[in-house]
């Protein structure tokens, strides 16, 4: 090829329609006849129903219907909300429930949907069904909830305890006897929703000819949306077509069946109308699924010198009041502890408590910001135990890079070895400390601090597993127009998935990247696919686009080879045609080439070629492949308000090759300040009765414009030995070192009064709190 | 509670004369009732910023002001920026050359906050563009293209408007 597209700064051909508001969002679709959705929402934490009476909602003109749990069995196979397992076993009563019959866990539950002529007919009617309750005792804390004897989250169950989850290795026991030193540690974390600025939303439109469902749904997994609701409904792929608009944002609050999803499917079905409901901002908070609140004790013991001989300890890791998504969460946080660093014993016992609260799933980090958090608290504690340099600990303790490829003796979730293909951990720390001119702080710090100003500086190093799938779809076709088109199971949700993969097909084909239609989210047009979550899509879907589109170009050349009756090696494809080289007059378009595979009469076609001029590739990667980073922040703490401002922010991260390094930098810095806020802003507070406190964006914070800095990116490029691109995901990456770094350098700010922060989130009040109580003790 | 009222506004420069239910909103109006869906709506409670567009030539949250209330008002959205021959508003240009977009849910409201923002301050510092922003939330960007794109098109503004002077 003459010219490269992988590796190139393309601007998106997504944004176009964006920027002029030619998108089409969930909520901006419009369809004769359309009726709207609005949810009778629990605002018990945990109560009994004992009744339900919609009778002056249906007499409200403009009002369908209003359906609750005795509804559903006419057009449902089930009550509950199928999902996969996998391996782990959880209690029944822990399965999510579409409606619940007579029992609500969680304050915003949906209770009663109600369908009218609009939104605003459907809100009022909502607050015109009449629920009899009856309160019940709520699991709140889920540290409280893990006990014997306490309030049960669903009255059925034996206890509050989904699962226990233990990761181990290596001796602790004896580790820990014969270590020089052992620091203890006890933490809180808390990270809240996703909170895509578009809502979730989802229209359903069913036609008894052919008994089809058509569901449009902002989500980031559209198969997996089709399968849950074949399930209920009892169909098979014909049965469900599931399209995806424009997404407005997910970060893993659109990765999974809610009721809200089901209930439009279900009153589509019963009124034979489309019928639509899109989530609004408080119906998020209540609602959504969050990742929310894990408590940690945790020790870490290791010799005179500061290498780690140990790591051990308990997770207690807050459900909700059902298993949305497995243990995802959890499991992430028991194994990754390590990351980067060597461990040569461990054991983390984790227990899965559910509360009377919203359901918590993967949100972009998925339980790795928790566990990278842990550890890199725990380096620091060897720093200051040993009175070392922290980011020296954290050279002592990286995984040397002779040592790669690196078995892990920690096993992934799957139970197989968790092998880092490629890196170099303690090159990207140096990167990292040089650029940001770490060895230069001390000297910035004092001249600071003569002037009544605190600064201080964190570091933190991280490994995400990505390119989970384990695989995913990637079709390319060449139409008879000449037109390539690539169609795929992976999901297009602001990252530039389509550009990227029309970068990678393009690159084999001769044909601009603009010119190649790429069709995802529409299970209609691609039977199989997985979709976006867990920083998986270039891994996998690219690469099976890779591949396929190498197909196709040796399919095409063949033709033209066997037609112009030239060698293969004398062909090119260069704009839309296999042209001779050198010779270019002799040539094929690949619009003739198409149309000769297709059976279109009059060509001759060589004997080994098969039908269409296409190929369809479902690559699956030997394993996962593991993106690193390292991360280091400058901050100033006001120790008048408690306030933290970011000075300087340097990554250097590895996420193998990169298809489009400036899609790669809009991941890592999104994904960055998704850590910030968790770090120092996001807040899903509930009280001690499992009530919502924050359920406006003036009350949970999101990071803004003025409270981040520029992030300066240094790409460390190791190509991943697991894929034929050499590619590593990138979605998460950003997120996962944030807290550790940044906690990190406001401790090292606030050194003078002795401060120790154990939790993250930390508020300006908080850490007014922890001054005041340093000031005093010294 | 279905009240109406008729009301007239200029939306882009188009005239419409509708009857509306005097509580809907002027997003849900112009979304809804005029087709105009580049307005989105993140919050409804005033803080997200997505539904930003120019009323009278002021920035204004659609969702907390009602259609009614806009009643003899000029209007400007995003469907407005780009030229009639669809050549794109220099800060649309910018924001797809500075990668300043990913999702595109917010970025209607960051177009409509920064088109006023730059009549006032035509050369603004990042400091000055990070507070103007800071209304405007952006879950996937990171704000570092925003600002980047923010910068650029006040620098091709400014070079537009003294090519024309």
């Amino acid at each position: 090829m003459t010219e490269s597209f992988i590796g190139a700064r393309i601007g998106r051909f997504e944004d176009r329609a964006l920027l002029t508001g030619q998108g089409q969002y969930l909520d901006d679709i419009h369809m004769a006849g359309m009726l709207e959705m609005a949810f009778v929402r629990s605002p018990h934490p945990h109560a009994l129903i004992r009744g339900i009476d919609a009778g002056k909602a249906l007499a409200l003109p403009g009002v369908h219907a209003v359906y609750s749990h005795a509804d559903l069995a006419a057009v449902l196979t089930a009550d509950r909300i199928p999902q996969d397992k996998g391996g782990a076993k959880f209690p029944d009563t822990t399965w999510p429930v579409v409606l619940p019959k007579d029992e609500t866990c969680f304050v915003g539950e949906p209770v009663a949907a109600v369908v009218a002529e609009s939104r605003y007919i459907a809100e009022d009617a909502a607050a015109l069904v009449e629920v009899d309750y009856e309160p019940l005792q709520p699991a709140a804390d889920c540290r409280d909830a893990a006990a014997p004897g306490a309030p049960k989250v669903h009255l059925e169950a034996k206890d509050n305890i989904v699962a226990e989850i233990r990761a181990d290795y290596g001796d602790c026991t004896a580790a820990f006897a014969a270590a020089d030193h052992v620091f203890a540690i006890s933490l809180k974390q808390h990270r809240g929703a996703a909170h895509s600025i578009e809502g979730r939303g989802i229209i359903a439109s069913y036609s008894a000819v052919g008994d089809e469902m058509t569901v449009w749904a902002s989500v980031q997994t559209p198969h997996k949306l089709r399968n849950g609701l074949m399930e209920l409904f009892g169909v098979d792929e014909s049965g469900v077509r599931v399209i995806v608009p424009d997404v407005g944002g997910a970060f893993g609050g659109k990765n999974v069946i809610y009721p809200e999803d089901v209930m439009v499917a279900v009153a589509a079905r019963l009124l034979e109308r489309p019928v639509k409901w899109v989530e609004d901002r408080r119906e998020h908070f209540l609602a959504a699924v969050q990742e929310r609140d894990q408590y940690w004790d945790l020790e870490i013991a290791c010799d005179g010198e500061g290498r780690i001989q140990g790591v051990r300890g308990k997770i207690i890791h807050d459900q909700g009041a059902y298993t949305m998504m497995g243990l995802h969460t959890p499991h992430n946080s028991a194994i990754a502890v390590p990351g980067p660093y060597v461990v040569p014993n461990y054991r983390i016992d984790v227990v899965v408590t559910e509360t009377n609260k919203v359901g918590c799933v993967p949100i972009r980090g998925a339980g790795y910001p928790e566990a990278c958090f842990a550890m890199e608290r725990l380096l620091d504690e060897i720093a200051r135990g040993l009175d070392l340099d922290r980011a020296e600990v954290r050279r002592r303790n990286l995984i040397p890079a002779d040592q790669m490829p690196y078995e892990h003796p920690m096993k992934t979730r799957e139970g197989t070895p968790t092998i880092y293909d490629t890196g170099d951990f303690p090159a990207c720390q140096v990167q990292a400390l040089e650029t940001a001119d770490y060895a230069g702080f001390a000297t910035r710090q004092a001249r600071a601090r003569s002037e009544g100003r605190y600064l201080g500086i964190g570091v933190s190093n991280m490994v995400k597993v990505t390119g989970r799938g384990p695989f995913e779809s990637g079709v390319v076709r060449v139409g008879r127009s000449g037109r390539v088109s690539i169609y795929t199971g992976a999901m297009e949700m602001g990252q530039g998935t389509k550009t990227s993969l029309a970068q990678i097909c393009a690159e084999h084909l001769g044909v601009p990247p603009g010119e190649i239609t790429v069709v995802a989210g529409d299970t209609g047009a691609v039977l199989h696919g997985i979709g976006g979550y867990g920083s998986r899509q270039t891994v996998t879907g690219g690469s099976s686009v890779h591949l396929a589109a190498i197909e196709v170009r040796d399919k095409a050349l063949k033709v033209a080879a066997h037609t112009l009756e030239v060698s293969e090696r004398d062909l090119e494809l260069k704009d839309g045609e296999a042209r001779v080289k050198g010779a270019p007059e002799l040539s094929m378009s690949l619009a003739d080439i198409a149309k000769a595979l297709s059976g279109a009469k009059g060509y001759s076609l060589p004997k080994e070629v098969t039908p269409w001029l296409q190929s369809c590739v479902n690559f699956r990667p030997p394993d996962v492949t593991y993106a690193n980073a390292a991360h280091v922040v400058e901050v100033e703490v006001d120790i008048g308000t408690g306030g933290v401002r970011i000075l300087r922010y340097v990554m250097a991260n590895d996420s193998g090759r990169l298809i489009n390094p400036t899609l790669a930098e809009g991941q890592l810095v999104g994904g960055t300040v998704h850590g910030i806020g968790n770090t120092l802003f996001e807040w899903m507070g509930y009280d001690e009765n499992a009530q919502p406190v924050t359920t406006t964006l003036a009350d949970y914070l999101l990071p803004t414009a003025a409270e981040v800095p520029n992030f300066e990116i240094i790409h460390v490029e190791h190509p991943s030995t697991l894929n034929p691109l050499g590619v590593k995901g990138i979605g998460e990456a950003g997120t996962v070192p944030v807290a550790g770094a940044v906690i990190s350098a406001i401790e090292h700010a606030l050194e003078p009064f002795g401060v120790r922060i154990a939790e993250a989130p930390i508020s300006p009040g908080r850490l007014i709190e922890l001054i005041a109580a340093g000031k005093q003790g010294s | 509670m279905t009240e109406t009222r008729k009301i007239e506004m200029t939306v882009n420069g188009v005239r419409h004369q509708l009857e509306i239910e005097t509580r809907v909103t002027l997003a849900d109006c112009l979304r809804h009732h005029l087709g105009l869906t580049g307005t989105h709506l993140g919050c409804e409670h005033g803080v997200c910023g997505a539904c930003t567009i120019l009323v009278d030539g002021q920035a204004a949250r659609s969702c907390l002001m009602l259609a009614v209330q806009a009643d003899g008002a000029a209007i400007a959205t995003v469907e407005g920026l780009a030229g009639d021959d669809g050549t794109l508003h220099p800060l649309q240009q910018a924001f797809h050359d500075n990668h300043g977009l990913q999702c595109g849910f917010c970025t209607p409201g960051m177009l409509m906050t920064l088109v006023e923002f730059l009549e006032s301050n035509p050369d603004p510092s990042e400091t000055e563009v990070r507070e103007a922003l800071s209304g405007n939330l952006c879950r996937c960007t990171g704000y570092q293209g925003i600002v980047a794109a923010a910068l650029d098109a006040a620098q091709r503004m400014r070079a537009q408007a003294v090519g024309l002077s």
